[in-house]
Order: C-alpha cells, then sequence, then structure tokens
C-alpha cells in the first residue's frame, strides 16, 4: 500500500480481530508493574510501598548505594522473592496468584543476568547456555547448537568456548556467557544484577554495548540494576533511585529520582546528585553515627 | 534463639529477669528451632516425593549421581567392610578362645557384620563421603546464585537437584552395604582362618548355621532408610546453606553430624521393630 493509499483507507470498517485488540490493550499497559510492595526479612524492612511501571521496550536502570534494596527489588519483579505485601503484575498477571506451572511458563519471558553469572559449575559453556532450551523446548541437537553457536558469537565468544568450563574463563567471558544464556530463549524482560561489576573499563564497556545491541536487535525491556553511573547513563532510557530504607522517616518515599539519565545532574535532591557525582559528603559522619547507634544498642542487651 | 534478646533499658519498677528466665528462654528457643528444622525438613521431602511421582529426571543428571554416590564410593566401603570383619575377628578371637568356642567365630562376626555393623558403619561412612558432598555441592549453588538461576530458568531446583540425589542414595546405598557386608566376611575369613588359623570348615558351618536370610535382609532394609536420610539432610543442609566459604563449611558438617545421629536413631527404631516382627512370626519355631 502507498503512503497515499493509506491516507484514503478507512481503517473503521475493518472489523478487528480480538487477538489484534488484546495486542493493542497489553501494548498500552505496562509489562512491569509493581503496586506497593514492601518486603521484609524477619524484622528488618527492605523495601517499603514501592511502586513502579515499567513500559514495554523501556530500559531502565535501578541505582543507589549498598544495601538500599536494588537487587530485592530486581528479584520481586521476577517473582523470585515473594513480597510480605503488595503486588507485582507482568503483563496484566499477578505473579502472586498464578499456579506453580504458570509461573514456570512466565519464567520462559524473563532473562537474568546474574551478578557473578551464576553459571552451572559442572557444565560446559555450551551446556549452560543450552540448558534453558532444554528446560522448555524440545528441539533437536543440530538445532540446539547451532542456536547456541549464535549466542555465543552474538556475545563475542569463540566457538573453542563453548567446550570450556566456568571456572577455566575469566570474569568478563563468564558475564557474556551469561547474558548469551538469558537471551537464548529471546525473552521479553531481561534483568541485569550489576553486569558491569568486578570487570575492567574496557570489558564493562563491552558489556554496554552488548546489552545496547540487545535492545536493537529484540523487542526487549530491560531493567539493570547498577552503581555504575556510566552504564546507567550509557544503556538506559530511565533511571530510577532508591535509598536504604533504614536511614528514612517513616514517610519518607524510598524512590528518591525517578526520571531520564539526563535529569540526574539536575535533580532536586542533594543525596542524589551526591550519589551521581560519587561524593561522599556527610556519609562517613552518618556512618559513624550509625555505628555508633548500633554499639549502643547492643550495649543495652 | 535469635531475636530473644534482654534490654537494660527497662521502664522502673519492672523486674530484670533472672537466671531461670535466661535458661527457660534459651531451652524453649531450642526447643522451638528444633521443631521449626523437623518441620522444615518434613516440607523439604514432602515437596522431594511429590517431584519424584510427578516428573521423572533427566537421564544425564540421574546417571551422573548414580556414578558419584555408587562408583566413586565403591572403594572407600570395600575397605571398610574389610577392616570391620578383620577388627572384628581381632577383637572376638581372645574372648572366644578362653571358652573353647573359636571355632565360632564366623557364628559372631558375620551375624554383627550383616546385622548392624555392615549397614552401619557403611551409612556413617557414606553420610560422610556422599552426605557431606552433597551439602557441600549444593550449599555452594546456593551461594553463587546457581540455585536462583535454574529457579528463574524454569526448573525447580528439588526437582533438578534433590530428586537425583535422593534415587542415588535410596538405590546404591543398600548395593554399598551388601559390598561392605561381603567384604567384611571375606576380611573376617581370612584373618580368622588364615591368620589365626581357625578351621576353616567349622568357620562356614557356624556362620552358616547362625546368619539367617532375615539377619541379611533386615540389614539392607535399614540401609534403604539410611540412603534416604542421608540424601534429605544433607540435600536439606545444602539448601540451607549461609553464605560463604564458611556457611558452605558449616552445611557440610551439619549434614554428616545430624545424618549421624538420624542413622542410629532410626537404626535403634527398626531394630526394635524388626526384632518385634521377628519374634512375633518365627519366634516359637527358633531355639539355639
Amino acid at each position: 500500500m502507498t503512503p497515499d493509499k493509506a491516507e484514503e483507507f478507512d481503517f473503521q470498517s475493518v472489523p478487528l480481530d480480538p487477538d489484534t485488540l488484546d495486542d493493542v490493550a497489553k501494548a498500552d499497559c505496562p509489562i512491569v508493574d509493581v503496586r506497593g510492595v514492601t518486603v521484609r526479612f524477619e524484622s528488618q524492612t527492605i523495601l517499603k510501598e514501592i511502586d513502579l511501571q515499567i513500559q514495554r521496550g523501556q530500559t531502565l536502570a535501578i541505582i543507589g548505594e549498598s544495601g538500599c534494596g536494588k537487587t530485592v527489588l530486581m528479584k520481586t519483579i521476577v517473582g523470585l522473592i515473594p513480597p510480605s505485601e503488595g503486588t507485582v503484575i507482568f503483563d496484566g498477571r499477578d505473579l502472586g496468584r498464578i499456579s506453580q506451572q504458570e509461573m514456570t511458563r512466565t519464567r520462559r519471558r524473563f532473562g537474568f543476568v546474574f551478578q557473578n553469572a551464576a553459571l552451572f559449575d559442572s557444565m560446559n559453556i555450551f551446556d549452560n547456555v543450552a540448558f534453558p532450551i532444554l528446560q522448555h523446548e524440545k528441539a533437536s541437537d543440530s538445532e540446539i547448537e547451532g542456536r547456541v553457536m549464535e549466542k555465543l558469537s552474538e556475545v563475542g565468544l569463540p566457538p573453542e568456548a563453548a567446550m570450556k568450563f566456568p571456572a577455566e574463563i575469566s570474569g568478563g567471558m563468564r558475564k557474556r556467557v551469561g547474558l548469551a544464556r538469558a537471551l537464548i530463549l529471546q525473552p521479553e524482560l531481561v534483568v541485569y544484577d550489576e553486569p558491569t561489576t568486578g570487570l575492567d573499563p574496557i570489558m564493562s564497556d563491552v558489556i554496554n554495548e552488548l546489552i545496547l545491541a540487545t535492545r536493537r536487535n529484540y523487542p526487549v525491556t530491560s531493567v539493570v540494576v547498577t552503581h555504575d553511573m556510566r552504564t546507567a547513563r550509557k544503556v538506559a532510557n530511565r533511571v530510577v533511585m532508591l535509598y536504604p530504607r533504614r536511614r528514612l522517616q517513616a514517610d519518607q518515599s524510598q524512590m528518591l529520582f525517578d526520571g531520564s539519565p539526563s535529569d540526574l545532574d539536575h535533580a532536586d535532591d542533594r543525596r542524589v546528585r551526591q550519589f551521581v557525582r560519587g561524593e561522599a559528603g556527610e556519609r562517613i559522619n552518618e556512618l559513624i553515627r550509625e555505628t555508633a547507634a548500633i554499639s549502643q544498642s547492643n550495649a543495652g542487651t | 534463639m535469635a531475636g530473644l534478646t534482654y534490654r537494660d533499658d527497662l521502664p522502673l519498677g519492672e523486674k530484670r529477669p533472672g537466671k531461670l528466665s535466661h535458661w527457660v528462654t534459651d531451652w524453649g528457643g531450642m526447643v522451638v528451632d528444633g521443631v521449626s528444622t523437623v518441620g522444615d525438613i518434613t516440607i523439604f521431602a514432602y515437596r522431594m516425593f511429590v517431584w519424584m511421582f510427578t516428573r521423572r529426571p533427566a537421564k544425564g543428571t540421574l546417571l551422573t549421581n548414580f556414578y558419584h554416590v555408587g562408583v566413586l564410593s565403591l572403594p572407600v566401603v570395600a575397605l571398610t567392610g574389610t577392616f570391620i570383619g578383620m577388627v572384628l575377628a581381632v577383637q572376638s578371637h581372645r574372648q572366644f578362645a578362653m571358652i573353647g568356642m573359636e571355632n565360632r567365630l564366623g557364628a559372631v562376626i558375620n551375624s554383627s557384620l550383616v546385622r548392624e555393623l555392615g549397614p552401619v558403619l557403611a551409612a556413617t561412612m557414606l553420610a560422610g563421603r556422599v552426605g557431606s558432598a552433597i551439602a557441600a555441592v549444593i550449599g555452594t549453588m546456593r551461594v553463587t546464585e546457581q540455585i536462583e538461576a535454574l529457579t528463574t530458568m524454569g526448573a525447580d531446583p528439588i526437582h533438578y537437584l534433590v530428586v537425583p540425589r535422593f534415587l542415588a542414595c535410596l538405590l546404591l546405598i543398600p548395593a554399598l552395604t551388601i559390598m561392605a557386608d561381603f567384604m567384611g566376611i571375606v576380611g573376617g575369613y581370612f584373618y580368622s582362618v588364615i591368620v589365626l588359623g581357625i578351621d576353616h570348615a567349622a568357620y562356614l558351618q557356624n556362620s552358616a548355621d547362625f546368619v539367617t536370610g532375615y539377619d541379611l535382609f533386615s540389614g539392607i532394609l535399614k540401609s534403604f532408610f539410611f540412603g534416604a536420610i542421608i540424601a534429605i539432610v544433607s540435600c536439606y543442609r545444602g539448601f540451607n546453606c549461609q553464605a560463604g566459604a564458611e556457611g558452605v563449611g558449616q552445611a557440610a558438617t551439619a549434614a554428616f553430624v545430624m545424618s549421624f545421629v538420624l542413622i542410629l536413631g532410626v537404626d535403634l527404631v527398626l531394630n526394635i521393630l524388626l526384632d518385634a516382627f521377628y519374634y512375633a512370626v518365627w519366634a516359637p519355631e527358633t531355639s539355639l
């Protein structure tokens, strides 16, 4: 159809297919909808009343200092940690209410890149990357081999690496294998836990480029948990900053910032600007006061 | 118990808890922890049984575990069995010789071996070799997020990690016990007949007279229970491993200690039940 003809076409006259309607509705609603999520471990509250919507195709970076609950939030999003309160809705379905079988099927749509890759020590690289296919699909050996080698090649790993074991390869290679494994089933949501932590600057940038390439090549939504500002600025089109719950007043929100990476430097909150610039500020004095308070509390018990 | 502490900043007029309260709290905490652990293990075992009967484990995973539990344990179990048999001969010979019954040595060595020492010592050895390894491997997988990785890829960790290990222990520990019994019989025979010079025919005749099929059956039956205990306890400890190298070490140690205590406890209960069953069914016809 030429552009002119398209303008003349009467879209109203075409009966809408229910499936198409469903797709249109889905495209409008967020792929992940976190509603009032609180996560507690015993008496310690890690996350309190978090609300977060992630749109399809978005790359969201969750930043914040160590212990602020970034990884807990990410694991809650993919159903690894059940929230103490609130709900996590993935593609219109409440993860807390679906059956175990449905959860297993839903997990096929997630890709998870772990901080230390979490490769299975007992398997070689090939078997690690092939594992999700074997779990979810009935594919021939030749098809599995083709897909695994293609994915390894996409993340820049030579075919010889396939027969090596995780202990025999470098940290950067392990991260790339973890990425290949997370992407092998072409998931709709990929979550990255500290993807560049522990890597040299060049390898960090390689990982950033791979995250960008994944976004370009697949219709994927990404959540990147990081405290590497270079990664956050480079890969994300939205940034959320969390703050440790224990250092906030009861009525204060744990989410200090929610906006584009370019707005980070001009954030209203001093703590956001300090984090982005990597300035300790009063933090060392706060740490000393916290330690003194803990010591006093322990002495009283 | 974690979480139960005493504060010094009590309101005025409120009595400070005494030593008795501390004692009650500590013991109460231990009881609560114990009950909670038993409940956790029961739920863990239940989930494992549900998976075992609903979905078959992958052949590759099963064979790997069979190899690790069975084939790699053969030498140590054979060695244990041989030495138990020989030590029994050394220990019993002098006592039996004093009352002129050294020809009956085969009866006591082989009867003790197949009924009690073979199954229990083989299980103890395997709790150390296999159980600790299971707890350490699963514990390492826990602390390096490999178990979470399994979950994110849609594989249930209990189905993938526990079921094959349980089947390997359940089926192969009895087989290894038979091997320990056999090697113990050989070791006992060697030391009694070759080293101590006991009459070969009398040794064998006494063994055949006093060791019954029921002795062999009860020993092997017990080893199925021991295999199940080792697998469930070790996997449970691995799954509940604390962070770090120390956590993995503690999980491996706790797996062995807990398996060992349970093996001894279950052995006592099974002996009482098996004896009661034996005397209820066969005792009237039995005479020494």
